[in-house]
């Protein structure tokens, strides 16, 4: 199996991000599965950042440590990651840096820039040392240049990676010849979780800018005019996700996204969709707090936040989003699911999910379909008395759209309230409201999905949620092929928390809860939930991502 | 039905008699009739406090949130249905306290609404303590020293921020205020109308008498679209005379207007949804 890692570092704003995403289109292009990640070094002085682009011949789920190639667009990338590079890894450089290494491929790229008259095309100088090192089709490249750049920038940048073409003897041999069909896409966590709630039929959006929720509701924004919806930036997340309910009640599918600093300003609106069981979807994209953290990089620390936000008891549906084809998934199930029970659903997302970039099928559009359930303005009387909160034995109240029954109005109400929606503060209705908010709890217990089941039944079973179910499937099949048997439980839905198959799967083996948090948040629930006792824990909160390697090392070394 | 009485609820009202807030409802009730409106076309959106259980004693729409968030749903109902006639009728302390960065933002964002603030200067909810519009030095529960902070100029705030629609109204002035209620409906883009009203439980300066000797309608010779001039009557305060009735006026785009697509659609609230038509966005990712 061949599998390469390349590193492309450099300071903030050389270029670090436009080559890694040329390099990452081309390999993808060719035809092999692409698994980006960017690392954004903000804390190391001049900004460092860097981005690690993994192919293969096979898809691929997570980041790797060791790396093939570094691409270093300073000295100080050469510096950081030397130690990572494998035994006949390569550095290419510009010759200038002064970087005296054995695996230095020296590189004329800012002599040769600025004989082309254009320093900005280092870049694509560099890309075309990249493309000589591992045989890649100069014509693929020119076609992805094309779809970025136009005009003058087009042509010296198409220069430029001829230019650079002979820089470079084929090192790195490709596991695949070129794929002629263009059957798969490269989509970031952000971007197939976009498409989801697009194709959810998401018509409004309010959010308040803050890392790592900007890029799914950059992605929306950059669209709104296309796809027919509004994307609000408000003026603080509190106004956001009222801005939500007031959209969702007046008929709209709504959705608010932030991170954990913003969800805590949304706690209050929160409580609010419970109480007026009014649908939103809220997406809720994890850094490492408390507080403001750190703003660029991945934690998996506010499940237990999310479970239980807000003042008063509701029901809510939580759901973790695992790869980008599962967020895509996700969005729309969420929508529905949302206005089928009336009630707010929470996608937990993270940096590292919203991020990296991965090769994967078509999003299946087809699959997918919208179940609104609103009352038709017809199946009420033109004079009738509409009850909002009509006490149902499922839980559910006929939901009306205000303006579009005449006779008709839909009272929504954040006190306690009649079936009507008017306040009350009478025990016996009170009650009754708490029971009909919270059958819709039973209810959804029933419909919630069980976690994914990876790897072979053994003596170890792995649990995780989310994005940690990525590095997580691949240390499995890593062990697994090395003759460990080991399979893991990756959840999706949070809450309600499903147990059929954990209970089905938990006898008699050891339990490890791999999480990217301090206090194990799942093995917490699942013990709340189950009374089923985690063994061992491995638990990451550095801010960054897992790693198979390091799992499949952990385990051989605890567990197995 | 086409009287008033078409907006009735049988619902009890909570609010002490000699309130303000009974005259202010009828007001409205008078103000949609006027408009020719229907109760299924209107919706109220309010926040928390005395204020804000008006929407219970009116047939509309309702949109009873949280403390200071009446705002936010109020305009993001608007955009997705423009066909609801969308009012704000909530109090001081909900518009200018808790929900303050809003008022700032619906300025700035021009959606189509009518913002009514029940302004008595104080929270009759929570039994009396200073809103953000109650005088400086006044002894009220919680700040029995007298009000330590500067009171809150609404109007002059909003003219600063060029708000479209400035106004004042009293609910001494009946007719008056009626007329206020229905220009501010009518005008297309935020309008703010701040309306005077006593609380005799627990404001006994600003009484009923106080405000009648003082308010002074603004006539014929005040010129609306004359920003100075606005800034500087929305600046009149005390014994010197209150004016009421339309201090500023301003023609301009407003949120769906600076929206393009918002124009030439179906409203978001009547859009066709199919998860197939979102597979064009994904042709850049192959």
């Amino acid at each position: 199996m061949s599998d390469y890692n390349v590193l492309v570092g450099g300071a903030a704003g050389q270029g670090v991000e436009t080559l890694a995403g040329l390099l990452e289109k081309a390999f993808h292009r060719h035809g092999l599965w692409v698994f980006g990640v960017r690392d954004y070094m903000s804390r190391i002085r001049g900004g460092h950042n860097f981005a690690q682009v993994r192919v293969a011949d096979r898809p691929l789920h997570g980041p790797r440590r060791r790396l093939d190639a570094i691409i270093a667009l300073n000295e100080e990338t050469v510096r950081l990651h030397r130690d990572r590079l494998a035994e006949n890894g390569r550095i290419l450089a510009d010759a200038g840096l002064g970087v005296t290494d054995p695996a230095l491929l020296a590189l004329p790229l800012e002599r040769t820039a600025r004989e082309l008259g254009d320093p900005r095309v280092v870049g694509s100088l560099a890309l075309g040392a990249v493309a000589a090192s591992f045989g890649l089709d100069r014509a693929i490249i020119e076609e992805i240049l094309a779809e970025r750049f136009a005009g003058e920038t087009l042509a010296i940048n198409v220069k430029a990676l001829h230019a650079s073409g002979e820089w470079a003897t084929r090192h790195f041999p490709l596991p695949l010849p070129p794929r002629p069909t263009r059957d798969r896409i490269l989509v970031t966590g952000a971007e197939a979780l976009g498409l989801g709630v697009l194709a959810a039929g998401c018509t409004f959006g309010a959010w308040y800018p803050m890392t790592p929720a900007t890029p799914l509701m950059t992605f929306l924004a950059d669209r709104q005019a296309e796809a027919g919806m509004v994307v609000e930036q408000a003026e603080d997340e509190i106004a956001a996700i009222n801005m939500a309910l007031g959209a969702a009640y007046a008929g709209a599918r709504a959705l608010c996204a932030t991170s954990g600093g913003g969800f805590s300003l949304m706690v209050e609106g929160l409580s609010l969709a419970g109480m007026t069981e009014t649908p939103v979807v809220i997406v809720l994209m994890q850094r490492p707090g408390p507080a403001t953290g750190f703003p660029t990089r991945t934690e998996q620390g506010d499940l237990a936040f999310a479970l239980t936000a807000g003042h008063g008891e509701f029901p809510r549906l939580v759901t973790a989003l695992r790869t980008p084809d599962d967020a895509f998934r996700q969005a729309a199930r969420a929508f529905n699911l949302a206005e089928k029970y009336q009630l707010p659903a929470i996608l937990l997302g993270d940096q590292f999910l919203t991020d990296y970039v991965q090769s994967m099928p078509p999003l299946d559009f087809g699959s997918l379909v919208i179940e609104r359930q609103l009352l038709a303005p017809a199946e009420v009387g033109p004079d009738g008395d509409y009850l909002r909160y009509d006490l149902t034995e499922s839980g559910i109240s006929p939901r009306l759209l205000p303006g579009k029954a005449p006779g008709q109005v839909v009272m929504l109400c954040s006190d306690e309230h009649t079936p009507r929606g008017n306040i009350t503060e009478a025990a016996d209705v009170r009650a009754a409201m708490v029971d009909k908010r919270m059958r819709k709890h039973s209810m959804l217990r029933q419909e919630v999905e069980e976690p994914e089941f990876l790897g072979e039944d053994g003596p170890v079973l792995f649990v995780a949620w989310g994005s940690t179910g990525g590095p997580l499937r691949e240390a499995v099949e890593t062990l697994n092929a090395g003759g460990r048997r080991a399979g893991a439980l990756v959840f999706g839905d949070l809450w309600p928390l499903p147990t059929g198959r954990l209970r089905e799967k938990a006898p008699g083996k050891l339990l490890v809860n791999v999480e990217q948090n301090h206090s194990g948040q799942l093995a917490r629930l699942v013990r709340q939930e189950t009374g089923i006792v985690c063994d061992r824990s491995l638990l990451k909160y550095d801010g960054r991502p897992f790693t198979a390697d390091e799992i499949v090392a952990w385990a051989r070394e605890e567990v197995l | 039905m086409t009287s008033p009485r078409r907006f009735d609820t049988r619902d009890e009202r909570t609010w002490c008699p000699g309130c303000g807030n009974h005259v202010l409802l009828a007001c409205l009730k008078e103000t949609l009739h006027r408009l020719d409106r229907q109760p299924h076309e209107v919706l109220i959106c309010s926040g928390i406090g005395q204020a804000a259980k008006l929407p219970h004693y009116l047939k509309a729409n309702c949109f009873n949130g949280l403390h200071g968030r009446a705002l936010p749903p109020a305009c993001a109902a608007k955009i997705v249905n423009p066909a609801l006639t969308v009012i704000v009728s909530t109090g001081d302390g909900d518009s200018y306290g808790e929900g303050g960065n809003h008022f700032l933002h619906a300025i700035r964002r021009n959606v189509d609404i009518a913002h009514f603030v029940h302004d008595n200067g104080v929270y009759g909810l929570t039994k009396g303590q200073a809103s953000p519009t109650m005088d400086l030095g006044r002894p009220t529960p919680g700040q029995a020293g007298g009000v330590r902070s500067e009171a809150l100029n609404p109007l002059a705030l909003a003219i600063s921020q060029d708000a479209g629609f400035v106004a004042r109204g009293f609910t001494g002035e009946r007719e008056h205020l009626v007329e206020l209620m229905k220009a501010a409906i009518e005008y297309r883009g935020y309008a703010l109308l701040d309306i005077l009203q006593p609380c005799p439980v627990y404001n006994k300066v600003n009484t009923l008498q106080w405000y009648k000797e003082r308010v002074r309608p603004l006539g014929g010779e005040h010129d609306p679209a004359d920003r100075l001039t606005a800034f500087a009557r929305s600046l009149e305060w005390g014994d010197e005379g209150i004016p009421i009735g339309v201090i500023y006026r301003k023609d301009k785009p407003t949120f769906a207007d600076r929206l393009s697509h918002l124009a030439a659609n179906a409203a978001l609230v009547d859009k066709v949804l199919d998860p197939r038509a979102a597979r064009v966005f994904m042709d850049p990712f192959f």
